[in-house]
C-alpha cells in the first residue's frame, strides 16, 4: 500500500509539472489554433528570472511576481516582433515562427544566464509530508494547487468571461470576431501575455521541483504538448488530466513495470486514446459548417 | 599530387636552408566545444589553454621558442571538429592538436591527425578513443571505468556486496552504466535493482522506492550528470532511504552540494580529482602545488570557479609542454616519441605515466574517494 502511495505521489508530482506546462498551450491555441512550441521557454524564463531576481535580494515572492511580468512581456514581444508581421500566413507557418522564437530565447538565456543549472529554495521547507509510509514534499502540493487554480481560472474565463468568449469567437473566425467588434489584434496579444504568463507561473512553481537551466524548455514544452494532447488541445479540463495522467502513467510504469519502459509506456498510451478519440479525452468534436 | 607538393616544398625550402627563423615558432591546434551542448565542457577548456599559453609565453615559451595556440570552435559537431583538424594540420600547419570536448569530436579528429602523424590529444571520456591504442592518440581524462572501479573498490572495503544502480538514460549516465555492470563482478558485488531515468525527470521516488524493496540491497549507486543526480539525492532524503548514496564524478562540483542541498547531500559519497579539494590536499601531495596554480590562476582570471574540465586541457597542454621540451624539437614525430615516454608528471586530474601502451597513463590514484560532510567535501582514504 505504502509502495502504491508512493508511485502515485511520485506520479501526481511529474504530473503537475506537466499539467501546468500544457495548461499554458491553452490560451494561444484557442485564440489562433497555433501550437505554440516556445511554450517551454516561457517555463524557462519564469524559474530563471526568478532566481536571478531572488540571487540579487529580493523577496522570493516579488521575484516571482517579476518574473511573470517580465515574461509575459516578452511573450508580446514575440506576438508584436514575430507573429503578427506575419498575419495571414497559415497557422503551421505560425507554428514553425514559435519553433524558431523557441530556439532564440533559448539561444538568449544561454549568453544572458549562463550555462549553469539554478535553483531557489522550496517555498515552505525541504521537510516531505508522510501518509501511510509514502513522503510527497509540499512543493510538488503546491504545484498541484497551482494547476489546480490555473485550470479553475481559464475554465471560468472561457465560459464566463466576455473576454474569454472573445479569445474563442477570434479563432473560430477572425473576420466574422472583427464584424462584431472585437479587437482580434489586442486579443491575440492578450493570449500571448496570458500564456506566457501561465508559463512563467508554472516555471516559479515547479523550478524547486525539477530545478532549470537554459535548456530546459524544450523537454518540458514537448511532456506539456503530450499531455494537451492526450487530454485535448485547447480544453483547460483536458489539459489539467491529460498532464496528470501522463505523470501517473509514467510513474506507474517506473513501479510496476520497469523504468526503462516509463517513456515507452506513456506514449504508447497516448497513442491508443488519440487512435480511438482523435480529438483527446476531453476534446470537442469540430464540425465545420459549409 | 598536392599532398606530395605540400612536403616537399617545405622540406625543400628546408634543404636549401631557405625556412626563416620566424616559422621556428610552436604551434598548437586545439578543437573545443565551446559553444553548443557540450559548451559547459569546452568553455573551460577554451579558456585554459588560452590563459596557460599566455602564460608560458610570458615566461619565455618552451625552449626559447614562443608558442602560437590556433583555437577553432567546433559547436560539439563532430563533422566540423574533422574539418578544423584538416584545417589545422594543412593549413595552419601545427604540431599537435588538442581537443575535441566530446567523444564523437575526438573520434573525428583521431582520424584525421593519425592520417596525417600528427599529435593528438582528446579531452573526451570515453576509452574507445585510446583502445585499442594508436600510435598518435592519447587521452587526459580518466574514463567512466575507472570511477566504477574506485566506487566499488571503496564498497568493497566496507562489505557491501548488494547494490542498487539507478541511472540516467542521457549518454554519460548509460555509457557509466554498461561500464559498471561490465566491471562489477570483479569485486564480488552483485546489482540486485537496475534502474533509469530521463534526464529531465522531476521526480525519481519511484525507481528508489522500487530500489529501496529489492532484497538486501546495502547500498545505491547513481551514474548521472546534470540536474538528474541532484533530484536523486533529495528525493533520497525525502524518502529517509538509510543506505550510502554514492554518486559519479559527473556531479563532483561545488554546484552539486548546493542544487542538491546541504541536508540531502550529506554523507553522499563519490569520486572527484585532486583539483576539486585543492585545499584538502596533504602537503606532501604531488598534484597540490598544481592545482592550486592551476585553481589560483585561473580563478583570478576568469572570476569563475575552476571545473575538472577545465583541467582536463591544462594536464594536456602540461603534456605537450613537458614532451615538447624534453624531445628539444617541435617535430610531430619526436613529440610523439616523448608523450610516450612521459613519467610522473603532476597533472590535475593525476599522476600520467604513458607508456606505448597505455596512452592514458592514469591509474585509480588519480580519482579520491570524496565525502560530503556539513555541505563541504572530505577525503574519505
Amino acid at each position: 500500500m505504502s509502495e502504491f502511495l508512493q508511485f502515485l505521489f511520485s506520479g501526481l508530482t511529474v504530473g503537475a509539472v506537466y499539467a501546468l506546462v500544457a495548461l499554458g498551450f491553452t490560451i494561444i491555441y484557442n485564440a489562433s489554433g497555433v501550437v505554440n512550441f516556445a511554450q517551454g521557454e516561457f517555463v524557462m524564463l519564469g524559474g530563471m528570472i526568478t532566481v536571478f531576481a531572488h540571487a540579487a535580494g529580493l523577496p522570493l515572492p516579488l521575484a516571482a511576481l517579476i518574473a511573470i511580468a517580465a515574461t509575459a512581456a516578452i511573450g508580446v514581444a514575440l506576438n508584436k516582433l514575430a507573429i503578427e508581421p506575419a498575419r495571414g500566413a497559415p497557422v503551421v507557418t505560425l507554428i514553425i515562427i514559435t519553433i524558431g522564437a523557441s530556439i532564440f530565447i533559448r539561444g538568449a538565456a544561454q549568453l544572458i544566464f549562463g550555462k549553469q543549472i539554478h535553483t531557489f529554495p522550496a517555498f515552505s521547507g525541504d521537510d516531505p509530508i508522510h501518509v501511510m509510509g509514502a513522503t510527497i514534499l509540499t512543493q510538488s502540493l503546491w504545484a498541484i494547487g497551482g494547476a489546480a487554480a490555473v485550470f479553475v481560472a481559464l475554465w471560468l474565463f472561457f465560459t464566463r468571461t466576455i473576454l474569454g468568449r472573445a479569445v474563442l469567437a477570434t479563432s473560430n473566425n477572425r473576420l466574422a470576431a472583427q464584424l462584431v467588434g472585437i479587437n482580434t489584434d489586442f486579443i491575440m496579444t492578450l493570449s500571448f501575455a496570458l500564456s506566457a504568463g501561465i508559463g512563467a507561473f508554472a516555471g516559479v512553481l515547479i523550478t524547486p521541483i525539477t530545478m532549470t537551466s537554459y535548456d530546459v524548455g524544450l523537454g518540458l514544452a514537448l511532456k506539456g504538448f503530450a499531455g494537451a494532447m492526450l487530454g485535448g488541445m485547447g480544453n483547460p479540463k483536458g489539459a489539467f488530466a491529460g498532464g496528470l495522467l501522463l505523470g501517473l502513467f509514467e510513474a506507474m510504469t517506473a513501479g510496476y513495470l520497469s523504468s526503462q519502459y516509463k517513456e515507452a509506456a506513456a506514449f504508447v498510451v497516448i497513442l491508443a486514446v488519440l487512435f480511438f478519440m482523435p480529438q483527446g479525452l476531453f476534446g470537442q468534436k469540430s464540425t465545420d459548417r459549409v | 599530387m598536392i599532398k606530395t607538393l605540400t612536403t616537399t616544398v617545405p622540406a625543400a625550402l628546408i634543404a636549401l636552408g631557405l625556412a626563416s627563423t620566424a616559422q621556428a615558432e610552436i604551434k598548437i591546434g586545439a578543437s573545443i566545444s565551446a559553444t553548443g551542448p557540450a559548451a559547459f565542457l569546452g568553455d573551460p577548456e577554451a579558456k585554459t589553454l588560452e590563459m596557460l599559453v599566455e602564460e608560458l609565453n610570458a615566461k619565455g615559451g618552451i625552449n626559447g621558442e614562443q608558442v602560437e595556440l590556433v583555437l577553432y570552435d567546433d559547436g560539439g559537431d563532430a563533422n566540423k571538429a574533422r574539418t578544423f583538424a584538416t584545417r589545422l594540420i594543412e593549413d595552419d600547419e601545427v604540431q599537435a592538436i588538442i581537443g575535441g570536448t566530446t567523444t564523437g569530436a575526438s573520434m573525428s579528429i583521431l582520424a584525421v591527425a593519425e592520417d596525417a602523424e600528427v599529435p593528438f590529444i582528446s579531452l573526451a571520456g570515453a576509452i574507445d578513443i585510446i583502445q585499442p591504442v594508436k600510435p598518435n592518440t592519447f587521452k587526459t581524462p580518466h574514463t567512466d571505468r575507472m570511477a566504477c572501479q574506485k566506487i566499488f573498490e571503496d564498497m568493497k572495503k566496507q562489505n557491501i556486496t548488494k547494490i542498487g544502480l539507478i541511472s540516467g538514460t542521457d549518454g554519460f549516465g548509460a555509457s557509466m552504466q554498461a561500464q559498471c555492470k561490465d566491471v562489477v563482478g570483479e569485486y564480488g558485488i552483485e546489482i540486485v535493482a537496475d534502474e533509469t531515468y530521463d534526464p529531465k525527470d522531476a521526480d525519481m521516488t519511484a525507481q528508489l522506492t522500487k530500489i529501496r524493496n529489492a532484497a538486501g540491497v546495502q547500498a545505491v549507486l547513481n551514474p548521472g550528470f546534470g540536474q538528474g543526480p541532484s533530484i536523486v539525492t533529495r528525493n533520497y532524503k525525502q524518502l529517509a532511504i538509510d543506505l550510502p548514496l554514492y554518486q559519479s564524478h559527473g556531479v563532483a562540483s561545488d554546484g552539486f552540494i548546493e542544487l542538491a542541498g546541504k541536508d540531502a547531500a550529506e554523507g553522499v559519497r563519490l569520486p572527484g580529482t585532486a583539483l576539486l579539494v585543492a585545499e584538502l590536499l596533504a602537503d606532501g601531495d604531488a598534484q597540490k602545488p598544481v592545482v592550486s596554480a592551476y585553481k589560483a590562476a585561473y580563478e583570478a582570471k576568469y572570476k569563475t570557479p575552476v571545473s575538472t574540465f577545465g583541467g582536463y586541457a591544462h594536464d594536456g597542454f602540461a603534456l605537450l609542454v613537458d614532451a615538447i621540451t624534453r624531445a628539444g624539437s617541435s617535430e610531430p614525430a619526436a613529440i610523439r616519441e616523448a608523450l610516450e615516454g612521459v613519467k610522473g608528471l603532476a597533472g590535475t586530474t593525476g599522476i600520467y605515466t604513458m607508456t606505448a601502451e597505455d596512452h592514458l597513463g592514469l591509474d585509480l590514484t588519480a580519482f579520491r574517494m570524496l565525502e560530503i560532510k556539513d555541505g563541504d567535501w572530505t577525503i574519505v582514504e
